[in-house]
């Protein structure tokens, strides 16, 4: 188990009483492309908010690259090599597709961010934040360096979505197609070069066609070796795309293997055609 | 010590009141409204009006100004409010912001700006249990608020539109489905909030024994931090936030003196944001599913400029106008090219990080008298204040400001609001006089003191201050700072900690409205803490709204509109205020992006 990227263990998280995550456990391997599905209310997108920091876990662990981000914040957990796009599309609404991209590689900087290990502390993140004041105005030959490679940086990213993006580049986001808008944001989360990347319904509100492309896509990223972990309703795309999937229900995980092994699983079945007996389903295990 | 608290009841009594009313409006618009401010004014002096003026018994009067608060109340929302409410929430706020600048100085027009004293209608302090006095007029104006609030639960609680109010307060959306009329319920919330701030600035009126049609922003924006403290949205919560408030209040003043009455408001403010930002009653989402302070007013794109638009405005501003302009239209000028700097450095807080403060007099002022005390009492040339001024503002204010970049939504822009109200209360405690014989800039022994040479002096900074905003723009700073303003989680998750660049855009802001304190301290060669009004805050918001909020050269464009043709135009103070209400709610309702932006 050496290989492993991301480390999830007994991860627990409730609302008030109702458990949304339930103990669970499971990894990303690095390269690999693992999906999680389930019911509506599951616990998909509160894993993905506690995996990404957005929300703050109640117990349990999370490991990346050995290093432990449960305890992190969103920034953190960004700087440590997990981006994220989000279930209803967030882009940056009032910037271009192209600065958002670059925005989004703001953790990958270094010339433009002098000092970038104080950021976090108190006061003194003054320091990072006039330096980086520092090279917006006056500039430094490091950061003008810099500058060509986050242009060439924005433009490979565009390139990935060259028939969509490419004409769109200097638009405003708000302007785009709820379609491009979501393309906007994988390549936003893609500047960052993570280590996980982690989409959250990545086709929702897609058509057929629409979402074919997504697949494509996504099969090109995973093609590079980028590891995924990947919410996403549409089971054709994730019995495509997944290396191995996990099935939550009620906060807990139920099934978990290779596509083909999930699909025949009973308990799956179960938790989504019905005869369920109560909420967090019996124990199928 | 228990007339302290007597004293603490009476006030908690007013902001109770005004507490309910705001949090009522917020809870089914979700809108801030400032209108209701202006009411504890305008009830205050209506009361005077029918009582000491007409004559009228006092019991007549009172649910006159009622139905009148009431009234004008409906025709707000009507007109202004609900029209904005429906996608804007932040620029129906803003306009609820001019609208009660509106009131306050139609009031003031017509009732004068003096302070009238109110005729005791009952008895003050006819009873004594111990040491405590009070009054009849105590034990009235309690008894009405608690048979107020007794009503307004019941009425909630079982009455038709009440239980609508709930309704409509929980999910606009699903109670218009459930053919709940959405509207007639937000008017209705309107009315009986506006009522309820008459009836509060009765009740000023009867507790302290002056009304000034002014007094209505100080009071309101007490009572909105009762209203905070409460739980924004809770009825119960307004009531306990008022009643805490008042007493917290008069006990602070009882040990610190009167005029440390805003200072304490603000920390208490500040205080409950950060311990506890949902208030006591109210409760604050996990994930926040839109981002309340997004930059709407920034959609729109940018009408395109021709590239000939620079070079000749810098020739037509440095050159020609100095060559042939009368010393009246220069002296204009220094006014407008001041606020321009000002403006042109706000848009990076207001325009890029979407945090659209209330507050930059603030700032200001501390540039106006840092400036000031530098080269009066260290003997620092002009040259060397105007830098140290705006690192000073810079400084101060960041340092004043640093609890608040956690705070979501609408509260930065009232915490803004506060710490410019605030800053100004400190200098008034540590300066209370004004500062005379400020000396004027000079260049090797020449003195500059002409309308040419400050004019002069103006556009130098000015164009300074729009390479600097120009650079910042276009860097990775710059974008960084607008995906901030845009969606904060959103730039979380993209590693960028949203916190600490909306701290450092209010810092750049704060530096350039020191840098124009400076330059206004150095032209009056006088400077009182009078100057730095809540119109002057109004102003520069309204500048940059203008002319494009996140365009450094738009705010030029402001600048030359509001302050240079309404100087020429010879506005009266008054009439001017309101006119910056009138085109701030015009901007705002017709061209959201500002007059140099297309709308989207």
């Amino acid at each position: 188990m050496s290989d492993v990227l991301l480390e999830v263990t007994d991860l627990e998280r409730h609302f008030e009483g109702l458990k949304a995550v339930d103990g669970i456990s499971f990894t990303v391997a690095p390269g690999e492309v693992v999906s999680i599905i389930g019911p509506n209310g599951s616990g998909k997108t509160t894993t993905l908010n506690l995996v990404t920091g957005t929300l703050r876990a109640h117990g349990g662990s999370i490991l990346l690259d050995g290093a432990r981000i449960d305890r992190a914040d969103s920034a953190h957990i960004a700087e440590h090599g997990i981006a994220r796009t989000f279930q209803n599309g967030r882009v940056f609404a009032t910037l271009s597709v192209a600065d958002n991209i670059e925005v989004g590689m703001h953790s990958t900087l270094r010339a433009h961010r002098p000092f970038r290990r104080l950021s976090h502390l108190f006061l003194l993140r003054w320091i990072p934040l006039l330096g980086e004041l520092f090279i917006a105005i006056i500039g430094t030959p490091a950061s003008r360096r810099e500058r060509a490679q986050i242009d060439e940086a924005v433009e490979t990213e565009i390139r990935r979505f060259e028939t969509r993006l490419g004409p769109r580049r200097d638009e405003p986001a708000y302007s785009l197609s709820y379609a491009n808008r979501r393309r906007t944001e994988i390549a936003r989360a893609l500047a960052l070069k993570p280590k996980l990347l982690v989409l959250d319904e990545p086709t929702a509100g897609m058509n057929q066609s629409e979402t074919a492309e997504v697949l494509e896509q996504l099969l090109e990223i995973k093609a590079e070796g980028q590891a995924i972990l990947l919410v996403e309703h549409k089971l054709d795309l994730v019995m495509t795309v997944s290396d191995r999937i996990i099935v939550m229900d009620g906060g807990r995980i139920i099934s978990e293997g290779r596509p083909e092994e999930v699909r025949r699983d009973p308990a799956v079945i179960e938790a989504y055609l019905g005869r369920r007996r109560g909420l967090g389903g019996v124990d199928l295990a | 010590m228990l007339n302290t608290l007597i004293d603490g009841l009476l006030r908690g009594n007013v902001y109770a009141l005004g507490a309910v009313g705001i949090s009522l409006v917020f809870g089914v618009m979700n809108v801030v409204n400032f209108a209701q401010f202006s009411f504890f004014g305008l009830g205050a002096m209506l009361a005077w009006f029918f009582v000491a003026q007409e004559g009228l018994p006092f019991w007549l009067a009172l649910p006159l100004v009622l139905v009148i608060c009431g009234a004008l109340g409906l025709v707000i929302n009507i007109s202004v409010v609900r029209p904005l409410a429906k996608f804007l929430p932040l620029a129906a706020m803003l306009s609820t912001y001019a609208v009660s600048q509106i009131l306050d100085n139609v009031s003031q027009i017509s009732f004068g700006a003096q302070f009238r004293v109110f005729p005791q209608v009952l008895p003050t302090s006819n009873f004594h249990i111990g040491n405590m006095r009070f009054g009849t007029s105590d034990v009235v104006m309690l008894s009405i608020t608690a048979v107020v609030m007794v009503v307004m639960s019941l009425f909630l609680k079982y009455g038709k539109i009440g239980k609508a109010i709930r309704a409509t307060a929980q999910d606009q959306e699903a109670a218009l489905q459930m053919g709940i009329p959405v509207g007639l319920v937000q008017h209705v919330s309107f009315v009986i909030a506006s009522s309820l701030g008459g009836l509060a600035g009765v009740f000023i009126a009867l507790y302290i024994g002056v009304a000034n049609p002014t007094s209505g922003l100080d009071i309101g924006l007490t009572a909105f931090v009762a209203a905070t403290l409460g739980g924004l949205g809770s009825l119960v919560g307004g009531v306990i936030g008022g009643f805490v408030l008042g007493i917290l209040e008069a006990f602070g003043i009882y040990f610190f003196g009167d005029t440390s009455r805003e200072i304490i408001v603000f920390v208490i403010l500040i205080v409950v944001l950060i311990v506890r930002p949902g208030g006591l009653m109210g409760k604050v989402p996990l994930i926040s599913t839109e981002p309340l302070t997004g930059t709407f007013l920034g959609k729109g794109r940018p009408l395109r400029m021709p590239r000939w638009v620079w070079p000749a405005a810098f020739v037509v501003g440095g050159v020609v106008i100095p060559l042939v302009a009368s010393d009246y239209v220069l002296t204009t000028g220094t006014q407008v090219l001041i606020y321009a700097i000002i403006a042109a450095g706000f848009t990076v807080t207001a325009g890029q990080s979407g945090v659209l403060a209330l507050g930059q007099a603030g700032p200001i002022a501390i540039g106006a008298y840092t400036s000031a005390l530098v080269t009066m009492n260290l003997h620092f040339s002009f040259w060397a204040a105007l830098p140290v001024a705006g690192l000073s503002a810079a400084i101060i204010a960041s340092v004043l400001a640093s609890p608040i970049w956690g705070v979501k939504g609408h509260y930065i822009s009232i915490a803004t609001l506060g710490l410019g109200v605030a800053i100004v209360a400190i200098i008034q405690l540590l300066e209370p006089q004004g500062i005379y014989n400020i000396p004027v800039p000079q260049w090797f022994g020449t003195v500059l003191s002409t309308p040419i040479a400050y004019y002069l002096i103006d556009f130098g900074v000015l164009v300074i201050t729009l390479l600097v905003m120009w650079r910042i723009r276009r860097s990775h700073l710059g974008r960084v700072i607008s995906a901030v303003g845009s969606d904060e989680v959103a730039a979380l998750a993209s590693g960028v900690r949203g916190r600490n660049y909306k701290a450092l855009a209010f810092a750049i802001s704060a530096f350039f409205a020191g840098v124009g304190g400076s330059l206004l301290a150095h032209q009056y060669t006088y400077i009182d803490p009078t100057m730095f009004t809540m119109l002057m805050s109004l102003l520069v918001v309204t500048i940059v709204i203008m002319g494009g909020v996140s365009l450094p050269y738009g705010a030029v464009v402001g600048s030359i509109i509001l302050i240079g043709a309404m100087e020429l135009l010879r506005f009266t103070p008054e009439l001017r205020i309101i006119a910056y209400g009138l085109v701030l709610i015009l901007v705002v309702r017709f061209r959201p992006g500002g007059i140099l932006v297309r709308n989207s």
